[in-house]
C-alpha cells in the first residue's frame, strides 16, 4: 500500500518553500488555471467538477459538482471556504493551508470563475494563527502578481479574496453557523429550508461553501481532466483523500491514499503499527462524531459507503485509534465533554442534553456511578437523537447533538463490560 | 479608555475589506483584546459605533467565542488540549505540570499577569499529542518534564514574540507532520499573530 500524491506531491518536492509563490509556479502552478482562462468556458469546468465525481471532504461527503450546479442566479454571489477544521483527529487542513497556500488559492480563483464569484473569503479557525499568516501572505503574492484582483492575468474576471480568523468555536465548521459567524454574528446554525447556502447564504445571497481540501483538488482536476480523478480510488469515494492518523500508533500523520483500502493496512502500513505492540481495542474511522469500530471490525474498507453501511461515518477523515489499554469510558467522556463545550446553545436538547451526559459520564468516571445510570444515559441519548440510530435522528437544527450520542452507543453496543465494570455491584440500601 | 488614531484607521482599514460593516466584528473585537489582554467596555462602545449595532449585540457576540476574553489575560495564555487523541496519549499529566508550575487551576491568571491557563478543546495538533498553544502558537509532542522546562523559559526569557517553530525546536517532540518550512512569525499578545488585524509579529532570528 502506497500514497498516490495529488495534493501532497508539490510539498513533498519542496519541502522547504513550497508555500513561495515563485516555487510553486515552477513547478505547474497556477496553469490549471490559466487554462481555463484560455478555454474560456465556466461550464466545461463544472462538467470536469462533475465527471471526477469528488465529493467533499468536509465531513457530510456531498458531491461537490452538484453541490456547485445549485448555486442560484444572482449579481452577488460568494465562494466561502470552510478551513474552521476543529473535528477532534482531524488535522490535514492544517497542513495543506500551512504549507501549500497556493495550491488551494489556484483552486478558489477557478472555482469562482466557474461560477462567475467576483469575492471569496477563506474562514480559517482562530486557532490556526500560523496556517492563516501562511495563506494571507500567499494571497498578497497572488495580488502582487496579478492572479487576484481586477482583470486577472488580462482578462475580464475579477476576484478578491479576504482571509477571515474565526474565535474558538467549532460550530462554525457547520456551514450556515460559519456564514453567520462571518456576518458578525453568534455562530449559530440555521434553519435548513430556508437557509440552504446556495440560495440564501452570506447576506442572504446565494453561496458556495466547500472545504479546504476538496477547493485544492480542484488545480489536479482541472489539468488531469475529472475522468483522470475518478479513475483513482473506488466508486462513490473517487480520488484521493488525507487522513489524519493519531491516537495510539507508532507513526501518526496525514497520509493521502486512494479511498478504498482497509483500515488495518492503513494503520499498519502508516502509522507502523500499534505502540509497545498492544492490540487495537476500538478505532474512530471519521473524527469525534463518528461511532467506533472495534479491533475486530479493522477490515473495513476506507471509502464513503463502506463505512457508512457498517453504521459509521467517514466524516472529516480523521481516524484516531486506541489501544488495548485504554479507558474507553475516559475516552467517551472526553469526547462527551468536546460536544457539551461547543453546543452553541440553541437547541435544549443538545445544550441541556450534552451537559447532562457530560455530567454523568463523570459521575461514572470518578466512581460514583449508579446502575441506574446506563439507563439513564439512554434516556438522555433518546431525547436528542431518538431511536439512537445510524444515521441519527434529529431533534436539533444541526448534527452537533447527536455526534455526542455517538460514543456512548459504541460504548452500549460493544463495550458495556467496560461501562458496567466502573459502576458499583450492588445497589446501596437507602439509610 | 477609548481607541487612538493608530488603532481607529487599522479598524477602518479592516471594515473595508468587507461588503458589510458587521462582518468585521470580529477581527475588531481581536484588536479590542490587543489592546487590553481583555474585552473592555470601552472597546465595546467603540466597535458598536465603528460598525453601527448596539452595545449588547457586540457583547452578545464577543461572549459567544471562546478566544474573545472576558477578563483580563496574563502575557502568556497557555492552552492545553484535553481532547481525545490529546486525552489518550496522557495530556492529563502535561495539564498537571502547568497546574504545578503556575498554581493555576482551569481559567484562571495569575496575580502577576504573566500566565492565564485553559483547558481547550482540539486545537488540530492530534498526531502530536500531546499539544499545547501558547498565545496560540502550537507545540506538539510535549511531555510533563518538557512542559515545565517551557513554563520557565517563558517566566525567566520572557520573550516579547511567541514562535511555534522555535518553541517546538525548544521543547516539542512528536510532530503531526514535518512542519518543513522554517517560519519565524509569531504573536506578540493573547490575541493569533495574523498580518490582516496586525498581531503577526516577525522575530529577529
Amino acid at each position: 500500500m502506497k500514497e498516490t500524491l495529488l495534493l501532497t506531491k508539490h510539498m513533498r518536492d519542496f519541502p522547504e518553500n513550497s508555500h513561495n509563490i515563485e516555487v510553486y509556479e515552477k513547478n505547474n502552478g497556477y496553469s490549471a488555471l490559466k487554462k481555463v482562462l484560455k478555454e474560456d468556458n465556466p461550464e466545461n469546468v463544472i462538467n470536469e467538477i462533475k465527471d471526477s465525481n469528488i465529493r467533499g471532504r468536509g465531513g457530510a461527503g456531498f458531491p461537490t459538482g452538484v453541490k456547485w450546479g445549485f448555486l442560484a442566479e444572482d449579481e452577488d454571489r460568494y465562494l466561502v471556504i470552510n478551513g474552521d477544521e476543529s473535528e477532534p483527529g482531524t488535522f490535514k487542513d492544517r497542513i495543506l493551508l500551512e504549507r501549500d497556500p497556493h495550491q488551494l488559492i489556484e483552486g478558489v480563483i477557478i472555482t469562482c470563475f466557474a461560477s462567475n464569484i467576483k469575492k471569496a473569503f477563506i474562514y480559517i479557525r482562530g486557532e490556526y494563527a500560523k496556517p492563516a499568516r501562511r495563506v494571507q501572505e500567499a494571497v498578497e503574492q497572488a495580488y502582487e502578481k496579478g492572479y487576484l484582483g481586477d482583470n486577472i492575468l488580462g482578462t475580464n474576471l475579477s476576484l478578491d479574496i479576504v482571509v477571515h480568523l474565526g474565535a474558538g468555536a467549532y460550530i462554525c465548521g457547520e456551514e450556515t453557523a460559519l456564514l453567520n459567524s462571518l456576518e458578525g454574528k453568534r455562530g449559530e446554525p440555521r434553519l435548513k429550508p430556508p437557509y440552504f447556502p446556495a440560495v440564501m447564504g452570506l447576506y442572504n445571497k446565494p453561496t458556495l461553501v466547500n472545504n479546504v481540501e476538496t477547493i485544492s483538488s480542484v488545480p489536479w482536476i482541472i489539468n488531469n481532466s475529472g475522468k483522470e480523478y475518478a479513475k483513482l480510488g473506488v466508486e462513490g469515494s473517487t480520488g484521493t483523500r488525507i487522513f489524519s492518523l493519531s491516537g495510539h500508533v507508532r507513526t501518526p500523520g496525514n497520509f493521502e491514499i486512494e479511498m478504498g483500502k482497509s483500515f488495518g493496512e492503513f494503520v499498519d502500513t502508516f502509522g507502523n503499527g500499534i505502540k509497545d505492540d498492544k492490540k487495537v481495542k476500538a478505532y474512530i474511522p471519521g473524527g469525534a462524531s463518528a461511532p467506533w469500530f472495534t479491533g475486530d471490525q479493522l477490515d473495513i474498507k476506507m471509502t464513503i459507503d463502506d463505512v457508512a453501511n457498517a453504521g459509521s461515518m467517514l466524516g472529516s477523515g480523521a481516524v484516531v485509534v486506541m489501544d488495548e489499554d485504554t479507558n474507553l469510558v475516559y475516552a467517551a467522556k472526553s469526547i462527551v465533554s468536546f460536544f457539551a463545550h461547543e453546543s452553541c446553545g440553541q437547541c435544549t436538547p443538545c445544550r441541556e442534553g450534552t451537559t447532562w451526559l457530560e455530567m454523568i459520564l463523570e459521575r461514572i468516571a470518578s466512581g460514583r456511578g449508579r446502575l441506574s445510570d446506563i439507563s439513564l444515559l439512554v434516556d438522555v441519548c433518546d431525547n436528542i437523537s431518538p431511536g439512537l440510530s445510524w444515521p441519527p435522528k434529529m431533534t436539533t437544527i444541526c448534527p452537533l447533538g447527536p455526534s455526542a450520542v455517538s460514543p456512548i452507543t459504541s460504548l452500549l453496543d460493544n463495550f458495556s463490560d467496560e461501562l458496567m465494570k466502573m459502576l458499583p455491584t450492588k445497589i446501596p440500601i437507602a439509610q | 479608555m477609548s481607541w487612538d488614531n493608530e488603532l481607529l484607521e487599522r479598524a477602518h482599514k479592516i471594515i473595508e475589506l468587507y461588503p458589510q460593516k458587521r462582518s468585521a466584528l470580529g477581527p475588531l473585537l481581536y484588536l479590542a483584546q490587543e489592546k487590553d489582554g481583555f474585552i473592555s467596555d470601552d472597546s465595546i462602545v467603540e466597535i458598536s459605533n465603528l460598525v453601527d449595532i448596539t452595545e449588547v449585540q457586540v457583547k452578545s457576540v464577543s461572549s459567544f467565542y471562546s478566544m474573545y476574553k472576558e477578563e483580563q489575560t496574563g502575557t502568556y495564555l497557555l492552552s492545553v488540549c484535553k481532547s481525545i487523541s490529546c486525552e489518550i496519549n496522557d495530556s492529563r499529566s502535561v495539564i498537571n505540570s502547568v497546574k504545578e508550575f503556575t498554581g493555576l487551576e482551569n481559567y484562571e491568571t495569575d496575580q502577576d499577569k504573566l500566565f492565564t491557563f485553559e483547558e481547550v478543546e482540539c486545537i488540530g495538533a492530534c498526531g502530536g499529542a500531546p499539544a499545547v498553544q501558547v498565545n496560540y502558537e502550537t507545540v506538539e509532542g510535549l511531555t510533563p518534564e518538557k512542559t515545565i522546562e517551557m513554563c520557565e523559559w517563558l517566566k525567566n526569557d520572557k520573550p516579547e514574540i511567541i514562535v511555534a517553530d522555535q518553541l517546538q525546536n525548544k521543547f516539542g517532540g512528536t510532530k503531526s507532520f514535518d512542519w518543513a518550512i522554517e517560519d519565524n512569525t509569531g504573536s506578540a499578545y493573547t490575541v493569533p499573530g495574523f498580518q490582516n488585524i496586525g498581531t503577526a509579529k516577525e522575530k529577529d532570528n
